[in-house]
């Protein structure tokens, strides 16, 4: 068996040998560098582009701005067809919405060239008033989008909303009067980016059969081939979209970022084309995640029961509406499930502003929700004098149960009912406070800090119920090899090895047979991508469904070769085997190719209707430097259910990573946007993530739970731990020192501040 | 103009232009693609050689400035005894989630270790500070230093 052990990473050689694996690393022979000039302006026409002097400078082979390009209103997001968010944009918009959209595009012989061109290029605007303080977004004559969406998803034309939500549950109004205590607070999120330290990269060429290939970064290598059809009103089957290795996505890969304009210009220019996105211009032009406010009202008895819950979101989707619908449907989808009630109102307004564009970022609006929703239960227990863990336990779900909201709220559609199947929630509470030491707080190292304890529960998804799938197709070969055909999209996080040992598995054959290709258009079946923690649960499902169908094929031909019912030979231990008769599954091969002379092969497909829940209790352990603010993390305790796990280490490589995101959101990451729509701190130097250096001792503990709905047990495990960070860490600063920070990140001029009471 | 230097033990001329960095000078006109661009501020460290034995964040370093001088890069030290047991450390120890920061982080660890000394976890720590990573929250890499460090002394 490979599953459950860690066998080598299937890409792990050529990664840690440097060697040719990523967009950038192979050059096509006549490469033009592309450079995107960018608006200045928060809100402006864009009345004429002058591009003579440009052109003038040798070796600049192209510009183009909007008069050359048909406009043909899509959504950048990378979703499922028909994508739930507003088509409200266009490959060169005729109006800039926020300081850095597309304004024009350069094409040169050298990267140098085309930046140097980008100065020459003379642009007419008509500035327009600005709206950029989205608090304000619903109230102004601005109208960032003058166009109706096609769809009514958002209500351009009209107003500024992007998109909304309104979904009661039971009477909030009426059940709030009835209890002991209520607290209203009001939480601010912050704008953050994903930060991978692979930039946005694409290129594409036209081939010799006269079609569009695009080599890219990307999640959603499927959902670009449809989307690049319409926007260049191509027929799907001249686009070939291809996923090399990626350095890292988050989410912010999961949309068409620089595709479209590699493939114009492509097109034009019949050579390869190369885009690749400075830092800043991640931090100014790739995707944020969202900025939201939410205010929280939680009704509850003094025993400790919870009875109702009013949770309304303020989101700044910024320029785009790129998720403005489905990140915010899962602020409130993730989180609202962790406390059943009987009476909830979910609310949000999701509005444009002329910020920069919010997006997909792991977590898909969880995280925000998890840090008002967890540090609201602090508050409440606080409220009723009752123990913070204690009141968790009296409430959070359990096995059996069925979550309340997500019949009502999915992507955009009517949304599946979900029970609990497999939840080790209880179990991982228990273990998580006892290795955080929650009745054994430790005391201060310094008599300048102050020390405190806190916990933050989260849950997640795995895949979209009902909307994600994703297929596989196995072929065996003579030699007892299989190669393994995937669509699923491995950016980093593993999957092309799970997927292997699943397959491999199944079929009872040594991992090290497998040799797996992912993620091409023209030779992979379908797999929506890598988002909503869904590869292993959805596309490793489809993995297991094509090998049993090859296992059948096999059995077939034994069959009748032995003489015994097909269903009673078993595959294991590299050997198919029924009665007396064996034979190794190297000679299963050759006998199938040279006796019965078939090619043993498969495809599936698998979707869900369920999206089982993966869970994380997470502690922090922290210090507070009274003198100056500082926060430090001692030790973070992640105590875990995903399920079954297929690969250990890399499965703590999700933690892992997942938590220093999380530590980041929870106190220093803000991309700092001023009144102007500027971005402030579009750098490394400025935008702090976390370094080898501040991340504090951790400790991961697994509650394996076997999933029923998958043959592999498994559930998800990419992004329910990067809820729990900013919580745990706030309640155990308030923890500490007695005062709360209803704000993240929780800098150190935000908690002296608060330790000063100054507002 | 033309730049003269020793590259991975080779002594290799090209042409270049004058304000040309070395990062694009190794990647793009040498093809050694381990130099990763990441930041192009020298904040983030994927594109860390060696020069003279000391590393460096190639995308704040003129290309001019190496004219002369000897650089490594990960594809010079494939045959490295160090390097070849960090590389199966990494691999062994889950290091490796995307693997683009990788390189620069296996260059910056092999000149730590080359230096020689105690090596704390904290040292360890210190050592990859310039390298920035957003998969792995660093704890894998640090345990699979630590690992090859244990037996090598």
């Amino acid at each position: 068996m490979s599953t459950g052990c860690n066998v080598p990473k299937i890409d792990g050689d050529k990664l840690v040998r440097g060697l040719p694996a990523f967009v950038d690393d192979i050059t096509p022979a006549g490469l033009l560098y592309a450079k995107i000039l960018r608006s200045p302006h928060a809100h402006a026409r864009i009345k004429n582009v002058d591009a003579t002097k440009a052109m003038a400078l040798a070796g600049v082979v192209d510009v183009i701005w909007h008069k050359d390009v048909k406009q043909i209103p899509h959504t950048r997001a990378g979703q499922s067809y028909p994508e739930p968010s507003p088509y409200d944009y266009t490959v060169m918009p005729t109006k800039a919405r926020f300081i850095g959209d597309r304004v024009a595009v350069v094409l040169a012989e050298t990267l140098r060239t085309a930046e140097d061109a980008l100065k020459l290029i003379e642009v007419e605007y008509e500035v327009l008033p600005a709206v950029t303080d989205f608090t304000k977004a619903l109230d102004t004559d601005v109208l960032i989008h003058e166009e109706p969406d096609p769809r009514g998803i958002s209500k351009g034309g009209e107003s500024n909303l992007a998109a909304m939500i309104d979904v009661h549950l039971g009477d909030v109004d009426n059940a709030l009067e009835s209890c002991d205590v209520v607290v209203k607070r009001v939480y601010h999120l912050p704008r953050v980016q994903a930060a991978h330290v692979e930039p946005h990269i694409s290129m594409a060429w036209i081939d010799e059969d006269n079609r569009l290939i695009v080599r890219t970064s990307t999640q959603v290598p499927f959902h670009l081939r449809r989307m690049l059809a319409t926007v260049l009103e191509m027929p799907e089957s001249k686009i070939r979209v291809i996923k090399p290795r990626v350095g890292g996505g988050f989410g912010d890969k999961q949309e068409l970022v620089c595709e479209d304009l590699v493939s114009v210009l492509a097109i034009r220019s019949g050579k390869p084309v190369r885009i690749e996105f400075t830092r800043e211009e991640e931090f100014v032009a790739a995707r944020l995640r969202h900025r939201q406010c939410i205010t929280m009202t939680t009704g509850a008895m003094k025993d400790g029961t919870l009875v109702a819950n009013r949770m309304e979101v303020l989101a700044d989707t910024g320029a785009y509406g790129s998720h403005a619908l489905t990140v915010q449907a899962n602020t409130g989808q993730k989180t609202l499930p962790l406390y059943p009630m009987e009476n909830i109102h979910y609310h949000v307004d999701s509005v444009y502003t002329n910020n920069p564009i919010s997006g997909a970022f792991r977590g898909y609006g969880a995280p925000q929700g998890f840090f008002a929703l967890e540090s609201q239960i602090d508050e409440v227990a606080k409220e009723i004098g009752m123990d913070r863990l204690e009141l968790r336990k009296k409430n959070h779900i359990n096995p059996g149960e069925d979550d309340p909201i997500s019949a009502h709220l999915n992507e955009g559609k009517a949304g599946m009912a979900r029970r609990m199947n497999s939840c080790a929630l209880a179990e991982c509470i228990a273990s998580g406070a006892e290795a955080i030491g929650w009745n054994n707080k430790q005391e201060p190292t310094h008599p300048r800090f102050k020390r405190g304890i806190g916990v933050g529960l989260a849950m997640q998804g795995s895949g979209i119920a009902g909307v994600d799938w994703g297929a596989a197709t196995i072929k065996l070969n003579d030699d007892c090899s299989v190669n393994l055909f995937v669509g699923a999209t491995d950016i980093g996080q593993g999957s092309d090895t799970v997927l292997s040992q699943m397959c491999a598995d199944e079929l009872g054959i040594d991992y090290d047979k497998i040799v797996i290709l992912s993620s091409d258009t023209d030779l992979t079946p379908f797999d929506v991508g890598a988002y909503a923690s869904s590869t292993t649960y959805v596309s490793g499902a489809a993995v297991v469904k094509a090998a049993t169908k090859l296992r059948e094929q096999l059995a077939e031909v034994l069959a009748v070769e032995w003489d015994v019912p097909a269903e009673e030979i078993i595959f294991a231990d590299n050997k198919a085997v029924c009665g007396s008769h064996s034979m190794t599954m190297t000679e299963v091969a050759n006998f199938a190719f040279y006796e019965a002379k078939i090619q043993p092969m498969a495809t599936a497909s698998f979707t869900s209707d369920d999206s089982p829940a993966p869970f994380a209790a997470q502690f922090a352990d922290v210090e507070v430097d009274t003198e100056t603010g500082q926060v430090f993390v001692r030790k973070f305790v992640s105590s875990c259910d995903f399920g079954k796990i297929i690969h250990p280490l890399m499965c703590e490589g999700q933690v892992d990573g997942a938590v220093a995101q999380g530590l980041g959101y929870a106190l220093c990451e803000e991309v700092h946007v001023d009144d102007e729509g500027r971005v402030l701190n579009p750098h490394f130097l400025d935008y702090k993530i976390y370094t080898a250096m501040d991340m504090p001792e951790m400790k991961i503990i697994f509650h394996e739970t076997n999933e029923p709905s998958h043959k592999y047990g498994v559930k998800a495990a990419g992004e329910v731990v990067i809820d729990g960070p900013a919580p745990a860490v706030v309640n155990a600063i308030a923890d500490a020192i007695g005062k709360r920070s209803y704000t993240i990140p929780a800098t150190p001029e935000r908690i002296w501040k608060l330790m000063k009471e100054i507002s | 103009m033309i730049i003269e230097l020793n590259l991975n033990g080779k002594q290799v001329a090209w042409e270049i232009s004058p304000g040309d960095r070395l990062l694009d000078a190794l990647r793009m006109d040498q093809g050694a693609v381990s130099v990763k661009r990441g930041c192009e501020s020298g904040d983030c460290g994927s594109c860390c050689v060696l020069l003279n034995g000391e590393p460096v964040n190639t995308c704040v370093v003129p290309a001019i400035k190496a004219s002369g001088q000897e650089i490594t890069t990960l594809e010079g030290l494939a045959e490295d005894e160090l390097m070849k047991k960090l590389q199966s450390s990494f691999l062994d120890s889950g290091a490796v989630q995307c693997g683009y920061c990788t390189p620069g982080m296996l260059i910056a660890i092999w000149s730590r270790l080359n230096t020689g000394g105690t090596l704390t976890e904290q040292d360890v720590r210190h050592a990859l500070s310039g390298n920035l990573c957003r998969c792995t929250g660093y704890a894998k890499p640090v345990e699979a230093i630590l690992k090859v460090w244990e037996d090598k002394s």
